[in-house]
C-alpha cells in the first residue's frame, strides 16, 4: 500500500530494499524551488510584450485611475493641508454626505437631480431598448435588397452626428417663439397631438410637460437605427431550415416570429439588455448640458425641474465652494450603476448562461 | 385557415414597411431641414416658412461662414485633434491590444480587470476637471502651452475599442506567428508583419471609432479651454464653436430676453448661418459615411466583450 502511494515520486530498489527519489520529482523541485526566478526570467526574456503594455497603462493611471484617486476629497476638508494635495487635507468623515441629505439648499436640489436621473434612465430603457429589436425585425420583412440598404443608410446616420450638432438641431425645430421668430417647425406636429399653444410658444424643450419626450424622442432619433445592427444579425442568422420546420408544422408569420426568430435572438438581447443596465445611470450627461436652458433670460433654467440629472448638478458645483459635495453626489450615482451593472451581468450568468464579462 | 394567416401577414408587413419609412425619414429630416434653412433668407427662417425645400434661396449665410476667420481656424483645431488623436489612441490601444491577447502575458487577467473596471465606474466629472485641469498646467510648465494637446493626449479613452482589438488579435492563428518567428521577427515585427495586416478590418473600425469620437468631442474640449481669455478661442475645436455661436447669436436657448447682437442689416438668419456651420461640420462624417459603412456593421457585431 505504502508503495502505490509513494509511486509517482519515489523509486523502490528492489536489490538493495531503499527508496530514492524521482528524478522526474527532483526536477519538480527544482522548479518549485526557482518559480519566482524562473518568473523573472520569462519576463526579462518578454521585456518587449510588457514594454508594448506600458503607454496604455500609463495612460489609464493618469487619467482615469488618478481622478478616482481624488475621489478621497469628498471625505476630507480642502481647507486644510497644501492646496491641490488631496492626499495632505485632513480627514473629515461623512460630512458632505450628510450635506448631500440634510442641508437645506443642496438637498432638495441632489434630489431632484437623483429622482431625474432615474427617470430618464428608465424612459430610456422603456423606449430605447425595444425599439432597435422591432427595427430589425421590421427590416427582416424587407425582402429587397436595395430599399433595407437605403434605409439602414437613413437610420444609422444619426448616431454620427455630434451632441452639438444633434442638440442645435433639437433647439432650432423645438424653438420658443420671441417677437421676430416664430416657434419650431416640428412644434406643429406636437400641437396636432395636443400640446397647448403657451408650452410651444415658450419652446418645447423648456417646457417641463414635453421635455421629457422630446429627449427620448431624440435619443430615438440618435440610437434606435444603429442599436438595430446587432440585433439584425441575429435575426439573419435564423437558419432558413428553422423557417422551413415551422412552416411544415403549419406556423404562419406570427408563429413563425413567436416561436422562431424570438427565441434565436434571445441571447443577443439579454447580452444587449446587460449593456443597457450597466450604462443606465450614466445617462448622457452631455446632451443634457446642452438641452438645459442657458443664459440669463427669463426663459433660462426653466427645464431644470425635469432635465437637471446627477451629472448636471455635479457639473455646476464643479467650480464652487462645494464641489466635494458634487463629488460625493455623483460616486454615489455612479457606485449605484456599477451595482448595477455587476448585478445584472450575475443574473444573466445564472439565469442563462449569458454573461458580458 | 390558410387565408386568415396569409391576412395577418400582409397586414405585418404593411405595419413593418409604414414604420420603417416613417422611421427612416424621420432620420433624415433634420439635415435636410439644415440644408435648406441654410440657403433661405431671415424672413423664411425665422418666419417659419421652411418647411422642408428653401424658401427665397440665398447663399449669404454660407458666405458668412466661409469668411469668418474663426470658423476656420477652430475647423483646423478639429482636424488636428482628430488626426493626431485618433492616431496616438489608436497607436497605445493597438500596442496595449497585442500585449493583451497573449496567453503568456503574466496577470493577464489582472491587466484587463484594469481595463474593464474604467468602463464599470468612473470618477465623476469634477474629479475629471480637476484632473485635466492639472494636467493643462503640468503640459503648459513643460513647455506644452498649446491647449490642444492636453485634448489629444489625456482624452478620448475608450476600453471597448481595446478590447475589440483585442479579441480580433486573439483570433489570429497562432501558426503564423510560429512561423514568422522562426524566421526571426522581433516581438515587434511579430505585430507589425503579422498581426496588423491579419486584422486590418477591425483596426479600421476602431479608428473610425477613435476618429468619430474626436471630431464630434465637445464637453471636455469646453471645460478645459474656456475661452474668454485673450486668444484662447483660438484652440476651441469647432464643435465648441459652433455652440458659442448659438449661443451668442440665436434666440433659441431658452433665454428669450432678446440676444440683439445678431445685425439686423443682414438678409440671412443667425439660425441659417447656424445651419451652414452644421452643414460644414457635418460634411467630412457624411463625405466618408459610405465608405466606413460596411466597416462598422461588421465591427459592432464582432463586438462581444468577453473576458
Amino acid at each position: 500500500m505504502f508503495k502505490l502511494k509513494c509511486d509517482d515520486f519515489l523509486i523502490y530498489d528492489e536489490a538493495t530494499g531503499t527508496y530514492s527519489m524521482s528524478p522526474e520529482q527532483q526536477v519538480r523541485d527544482e522548479t518549485e524551488r526557482n518559480k519566482w526566478k524562473n518568473t523573472g526570467f520569462t519576463i526579462l526574456k518578454d521585456w518587449r510584450l510588457y514594454a508594448m503594455l506600458i503607454p496604455m497603462i500609463l495612460v489609464y493611471l493618469l487619467w482615469k485611475y488618478l481622478p478616482m484617486y481624488e475621489l478621497m476629497g469628498c471625505f476630507k476638508d480642502p481647507n486644510t493641508g497644501v492646496k491641490g494635495h488631496v492626499n495632505t487635507y485632513y480627514w473629515n468623515g461623512l460630512r458632505y454626505f450628510q450635506m448631500l441629505f440634510t442641508d437645506g439648499n443642496l438637498s432638495p436640489e441632489f434630489w431632484r437631480a437623483f429622482r431625474n436621473t432615474f427617470i430618464t434612465a428608465f424612459y430610456g430603457l422603456l423606449f430605447g431598448f425595444p425599439m432597435p429589436i422591432i427595427l430589425a425585425l421590421f427590416f427582416n420583412e424587407v425582402r429587397s435588397n436595395v430599399a433595407r440598404s437605403i434605409m439602414q443608410v437613413c437610420v444609422y446616420l444619426p448616431k454620427f452626428l455630434s451632441t452639438v450638432i444633434v442638440t442645435s438641431l433639437v433647439l432650432i425645430l423645438f424653438r420658443n417663439s420671441t417677437n421676430n421668430q416664430t416657434p419650431g417647425v416640428v412644434s406643429k406636429v406636437f400641437g396636432w397631438f395636443g400640446a397647448d399653444q403657451t408650452a410651444i410658444n415658450q419652446g418645447l424643450v423648456f417646457s417641463t410637460k414635453y421635455y421629457r419626450a422630446i429627449y427620448i424622442i431624440s435619443d430615438l432619433w440618435e440610437h434606435a437605427g444603429y442599436d438595430s445592427i446587432v440585433f439584425f444579425a441575429a435575426v439573419i442568422a435564423v437558419s432558413p431550415t428553422s423557417y422551413e420546420a415551422a412552416q411544415i408544422d403549419g406556423a404562419g408569420k406570427m408563429a413563425q416570429m413567436r416561436y422562431v426568430v424570438i427565441p434565436s435572438i434571445l441571447s443577443t438581447v439579454i447580452i444587449m439588455l446587460i449593456m443597457k443596465i450597466g450604462g443606465l445611470l450614466s445617462v448622457g450627461y452631455e446632451k443634457i448640458f446642452l438641452l438645459l436652458g442657458q443664459g440669463n433670460g427669463e426663459g433660462a433654467g426653466s427645464n431644470y425641474e425635469v432635465a437637471h440629472v446627477v451629472s448636471t448638478f455635479a457639473n455646476d458645483l464643479s467650480d464652487t465652494e462645494f464641489k466635494a459635495v458634487g463629488t460625493a453626489a455623483e460616486m454615489l450615482n455612479n457606485l449605484i450603476g456599477m451595482i448595477l451593472v455587476i448585478g445584472s451581468n450575475s443574473i444573466a450568468r445564472k439565469a442563462s448562461d449569458v454573461s458580458l464579462y | 385557415m390558410k387565408r386568415k394567416t396569409e391576412v395577418s401577414e400582409l397586414i405585418f408587413k404593411i405595419i413593418a414597411y409604414f414604420i420603417l419609412i416613417l422611421f427612416s425619414l424621420m432620420c433624415v429630416y433634420p439635415l435636410i431641414y439644415a440644408l435648406s434653412a441654410a440657403f433661405s433668407s431671415a424672413d423664411a427662417v425665422d418666419g417659419g416658412k421652411v418647411i422642408l425645400w428653401p424658401v427665397d434661396v440665398q447663399g449669404s449665410a454660407f458666405k458668412h461662414v466661409l469668411t469668418d476667420n474663426r470658423f476656420w481656424i477652430n475647423y483646423s483645431n478639429t482636424l488636428f485633434v482628430t488626426f493626431f488623436g485618433t492616431v496616438w489612441s489608436l497607436g497605445y490601444s493597438i500596442l496595449g491590444a497585442y500585449a493583451l491577447s497573449k496567453k503568456r502575458l503574466l496577470g493577464r487577467h489582472g491587466f484587463n480587470f484594469f481595463l474593464v473596471f474604467t468602463m464599470w465606474f468612473s470618477a465623476g466629472i469634477i474629479p475629471q476637471y480637476m484632473n485635466y485641469m492639472q494636467t493643462s498646467q503640468v503640459f503648459t510648465s513643460i513647455g506644452i502651452t498649446d491647449l490642444k494637446w492636453t485634448i489629444v493626449i489625456a482624452m478620448g479613452m475608450n476600453a471597448t475599442n481595446i478590447i475589440l482589438l483585442r479579441n480580433s488579435f486573439e483570433g489570429v492563428p497562432s501558426e503564423i506567428e510560429e512561423a514568422a518567428r522562426i524566421d526571426g521577427a522581433t516581438e515587434l515585427q511579430v505585430l507589425t508583419k503579422v498581426y496588423i495586416p491579419m486584422s486590418k478590418a477591425t483596426i479600421a473600425t476602431v479608428a473610425l471609432f477613435f476618429g468619430i469620437s474626436r471630431w464630434n468631442g465637445y464637453f471636455w474640449a469646453y471645460k478645459v479651454i474656456p475661452g474668454g481669455e485673450q486668444g484662447q478661442e483660438y484652440s476651441w475645436p469647432v464643435q465648441v464653436y459652433i455652440r458659442d455661436f448659438l449661443n451668442t447669436y440665436t434666440q433659441i436657448t431658452g433665454s428669450s430676453a432678446g440676444d440683439n447682437k445678431w445685425s439686423p442689416d443682414y438678409t440671412y438668419s443667425a439660425t441659417s448661418v447656424l445651419y451652414a456651420m452644421v452643414v460644414c461640420a457635418v460634411i467630412p462624417i457624411l463625405a466618408i459615411y459610405p465608405f466606413i459603412q460596411k466597416y462598422f456593421a461588421k465591427g459592432v457585431n464582432m463586438g462581444g466583450v468577453k473576458e
